[in-house]
C-alpha cells in the first residue's frame, strides 16, 4: 500500500465509521437495557431522509441534523410502545420497523432525489495538512463520535441511572426489587438509541454522500448490530469496531477508486463477510457478554 | 384462538376475517399518511380493485406475484416452529436462482423432460446450502442466526451480479447485464396465457406438505416439542440439532425454488434484481399468519394484493414503490401489538 492510499484510507475510514459507532451505541443502549432492535437499518434511513429533507428545505445542515435526531427518537418511541408497552415479539417487531423504515424514508426521500446539498460544514482544526491532504478536517458529528461513546460509557457504568438500567436488562425483577421500574427505564434507553440511531443515518445522507437515495444504508444497521457483540456491549470497545469496519469499507472504495483489478461485487462483500468473520470468531471464544435479559419481554413480577 | 389441526377451510375463514379487521384498520392510518403527503390514496386502492377483479389478466399478475411470497413465507415459517429465526429468505432465493442458472448453462442440450427436474433440484440445494451455512454456525453456537441469515442476503445479491457481470454475461446484453437466455426446456410452462407458471403449483405443494408435516406426522409432533423447549426435547431424544440443520435446508431450499421459478418462468434468464424484496415480504407474511398454513395462504394473497397497490401508487400517484412498505410493516405492528405471541420470550 502506498503512503496517498493510506492516508485516504485513513481520513475516510474515520468519515465512514462515524456514522456506525453512533448507530453502534445507540444500540448498545437499548440491549444494555434488555431490548434488541433489528429496526435499527429503519431509523436510520428515516434519520438520513429526513436529515436531508430538513436541509434541503432549510439550507441549514444542522437543522438538518436535528430534525433527524428527533425523527429518529420518534419512531423509535413507537418501537418501544410496541415492545415494552404491549409486549410484542423484539425480533419481529424490529424486522417489521426496518420495512417501515424502508418505506417510509422512500416517501420522505422521494421529492429530493437528485438533489445535491452543502452536507455538514466541516471545521478544519489548527490547519495541518499531510501530503496535501489536510487532516482534522471533518465536521461537527466526527467530532463529537468518541466523546458521545465515552459520555455514554460513562452514563451506563458510572451513574446510578446507569447501574437501573443495566439491572433491567440483567434481570427486571431484581431491579423491580429495587425499586427501579423496567418499563420506564427501557423507554428512556430506546429514546436515547432513537436520537443516535437518527444521528448516525443522517451522518450519512449529510457529510459522506450528499445525496438521497432509496435504502442507502446498505445493511449499515445490521453491521451495527453485530458490532455490539463486537464490543461486548461496551460504548468504547465500540470505537475500535466502528474505526475497524469503517477502514474496511474505505479501503475498498479506495481501492477501486485506485483502479484495483477485482470485481466491485467481490469488493462490496467486504464489510459483510468481516462482520460474519467476527461473530464467528467472537462466538469461538465465547466472549459474548451479553445482558442476560436481552429479547426477552417484561410482563411483571409473579 | 384456533385448535390445533382444525380444518383447513375453517382455519381460513377464521383468519381472514381477523386480518380483514386488522388491515382496514392500518389501510385507514395509511391513508391518512398519504393524504397528509397531498396524495390521494383512494384512486390507487379503486384502481388497483378494478386492475385485480376488473379482469382475468389483473387476477392472474396477483398469482404471478403470491407464488413467490408462498415460498419465502414457507421458508420463514418453518424454522419458527422449533423456534429458529430465518430472515434470510432474500439471500436464499438468489442463490436458488443461481444454483438452477448454473445447470441450464449446463444442461441446456437436454430435453425439457431432464431439464426442469434438474433445475427444481438446484434451485432448492442451491437455496438450501445458503441456510445451511447459518444452520451450522448456530448449531455450533457460534453466531444466532437471526444476524447471520440477515447478513448473508446481502452476500447473495452481490454473487449474483458477480456472475451476470463476469463470467455469465449474456453477449447480447448490452447496457444492462443478464445472463443469457433460459433455453425454451428451461422454462417452467406458464398457464392459459398468462405468466402463471407451474411454480405456483410448487407452492401450494410445498405448502400442503408443510400442512401435512406439522399436522400429521411424528416430525410435526417433534418439531412442536423443540419449539417449546428446546432443552426438554434433547433430553426426551429428540435429535434437536439434526432437526435444526435439516429444517434450515430445507426452508432455505423452500426459498431458492422462489428464485429458480423467478429466473425459469418470468424472467427467463438470470438478472441482478430478481427480487423486490420477497425474502423479506415472505418473513412478514409468516409472522402475520402465525405460521399455519391456512393463514399463509391468505397473508400471501393480502401481501400479493399490496404489491399491486404499491405498483398502482408508483404509476398513478408518483410515490416509490417502496411506500407501500409502510402499510405491510404497520399491519404487522398492529398484529404484534394486538396479540401476545406465543413463544415470545426465547
Amino acid at each position: 500500500m502506498n503512503s496517498a492510499l493510506f492516508v485516504g484510507v485513513a481520513t475516510s475510514s474515520i468519515a465512514s465509521g462515524t456514522s456506525l459507532l453512533y448507530a453502534t451505541i445507540g444500540e448498545i443502549v437499548g440491549e444494555r437495557a434488555g431490548v434488541v432492535n433489528l429496526g435499527l437499518e429503519g431509523i436510520m434511513l428515516i434519520g438520513a431522509a429526513t436529515g436531508f429533507a430538513a436541509t434541503a428545505l432549510t439550507g441549514d445542515a444542522y437543522l438538518g441534523l436535528a430534525a433527524a435526531a428527533v425523527a429518529g427518537t420518534a419512531v423509535n418511541l413507537v418501537f418501544a410502545y410496541l415492545v415494552v408497552g404491549r409486549n410484542a415479539n423484539q425480533l419481529a417487531t424490529g424486522l417489521a420497523l426496518m420495512f417501515f423504515g424502508l418505506g417510509l424514508s422512500a416517501l420522505i426521500g422521494r421529492p429530493f432525489i437528485g438533489t445535491l446539498i452543502a452536507g455538514l460544514p466541516k471545521l478544519h482544526l489548527f490547519g495541518h495538512t499531510i501530503m496535501g491532504n489536510p487532516i482534522l478536517d471533518y465536521d461537527v458529528v466526527v467530532y463529537l463520535a468518541v466523546p458521545t461513546a465515552v459520555l455514554v460509557w460513562w452514563l451506563l457504568f458510572r451513574t446510578r441511572w446507569g447501574l437501573n438500567l443495566r439491572a433491567v436488562g440483567e434481570s427486571p425483577v431484581a431491579a423491580v426489587a429495587a425499586g427501579v421500574h423496567p418499563g420506564r427505564i427501557q423507554y428512556q434507553a430506546l429514546c436515547l438509541a432513537g436520537l443516535l440511531g437518527g444521528i448516525a443515518g443522517a451522518h450519512l445522507s449529510l457529510a459522506v454522500t450528499l445525496t438521497w437515495a432509496e435504502g442507502m444504508t446498505a445493511g449499515r444497521g445490521f453491521i451495527a448490530i453485530a458490532l455490539v457483540i463486537f464490543a461486548k456491549w461496551n460504548p468504547l470497545w465500540a470505537i475500535a469496531g466502528a474505526l475497524l469496519f469503517g477502514g474496511a469499507e474505505s479501503l475498498q472504495l479506495e481501492l477501486q477508486a485506485a483502479g484495483a483489478d477485482v470485481s466491485p461485487f467481490v469488493m462490496n462483500m467486504v464489510p459483510y463477510l468481516l462482520t460474519l468473520a467476527v461473530l464467528i470468531a467472537w462466538g469461538w471464544r465465547r466472549q459474548a457478554a451479553a445482558p442476560a435479559a436481552l429479547g426477552r419481554n417484561f410482563v411483571g413480577v409473579e | 384462538m384456533l385448535r390445533e389441526g382444525a380444518p383447513f377451510w375453517r382455519a381460513l375463514s377464521q383468519r381472514g376475517t381477523a386480518f380483514a379487521v386488522v388491515a382496514l384498520v392500518s389501510l385507514g392510518a395509511f391513508s391518512a399518511l398519504l393524504l397528509a403527503a397531498g396524495k390521494n390514496p383512494f384512486a390507487a386502492y379503486g384502481d388497483t380493485i378494478l386492475y385485480i377483479f376488473g379482469n382475468a389478466y389483473g387476477f392472474s399478475e396477483l398469482l404471478v406475484r403470491m407464488t413467490p411470497l408462498i415460498f419465502t413465507a414457507l421458508a420463514a415459517a418453518l424454522p419458527a416452529r422449533i423456534g429458529l429465526i430465518n430472515v434470510g429468505g432474500e439471500g436464499q432465493l438468489y442463490m436458488g436462482a443461481w444454483l438452477a442458472t448454473a445447470g441450464e448453462l449446463a444442461l441446456q442440450n437436454h430435453a425439457a423432460i431432464v431439464l426442469l427436474p434438474a433445475l427444481t433440484v438446484l434451485g432448492f440445494v442451491g437455496g438450501g446450502l445458503w441456510a445451511l451455512l447459518p444452520a451450522i454456525l448456530r448449531a455450533l453456537r457460534l453466531v444466532n442466526e437471526t444476524i447471520s441469515t440477515l447478513l448473508l442476503n446481502y452476500i447473495a445479491p452481490l454473487i449474483v451480479s458477480y456472475f451476470i457481470f463476469g463470467p455469465w454475461r449474456s453477449p447480447e446484453s448490452s447496457s444492462y447485464p443478464e445472463s443469457p437466455a433460459f433455453v425454451d426446456a428451461a422454462r417452467l410452462p406458464t398457464f392459459l396465457h398468462s405468466r402463471v407458471h407451474a411454480g405456483l403449483i410448487y407452492a401450494l405443494v410445498c405448502l400442503g406438505l408443510y400442512w401435512l408435516t406439522l399436522n400429521r406426522t411424528h416430525y410435526g409432533l417433534e418439531m412442536r416439542a423443540i419449539g417449546g423447549n428446546a432443552e426438554a426435547a434433547r433430553r426426551l431424544g429428540i435429535p434437536v440439532t439434526r432437526y435444526m440443520l435439516a429444517i434450515m435446508f430445507v426452508a432455505g431450499g423452500i426459498a431458492g425454488l422462489a428464485g429458480m421459478a423467478e429466473a425459469s418462468a418470468i424472467q427467463g434468464r438470470l438478472v441482478a434484481e430478481l427480487s423486490p424484496g420477497y425474502g423479506y415480504a415472505g418473513f412478514l407474511v409468516a409472522w402475520l399468519a402465525g405460521t399455519d398454513a391456512a393463514g399463509i395462504l391468505a397473508a400471501s394473497f393480502l401481501f400479493a394484493g399490496l404489491g399491486s397497490v404499491g405498483d398502482m401508487l408508483q404509476i398513478t400517484q408518483g410515490l416509490p414503490y417502496a411506500a407501500i412498505n409502510i402499510l405491510m410493516a404497520g399491519i404487522l405492528f398492529v398484529v404484534l401489538g394486538r396479540r401476545p405471541v406465543r413463544g415470545a420470550t426465547r
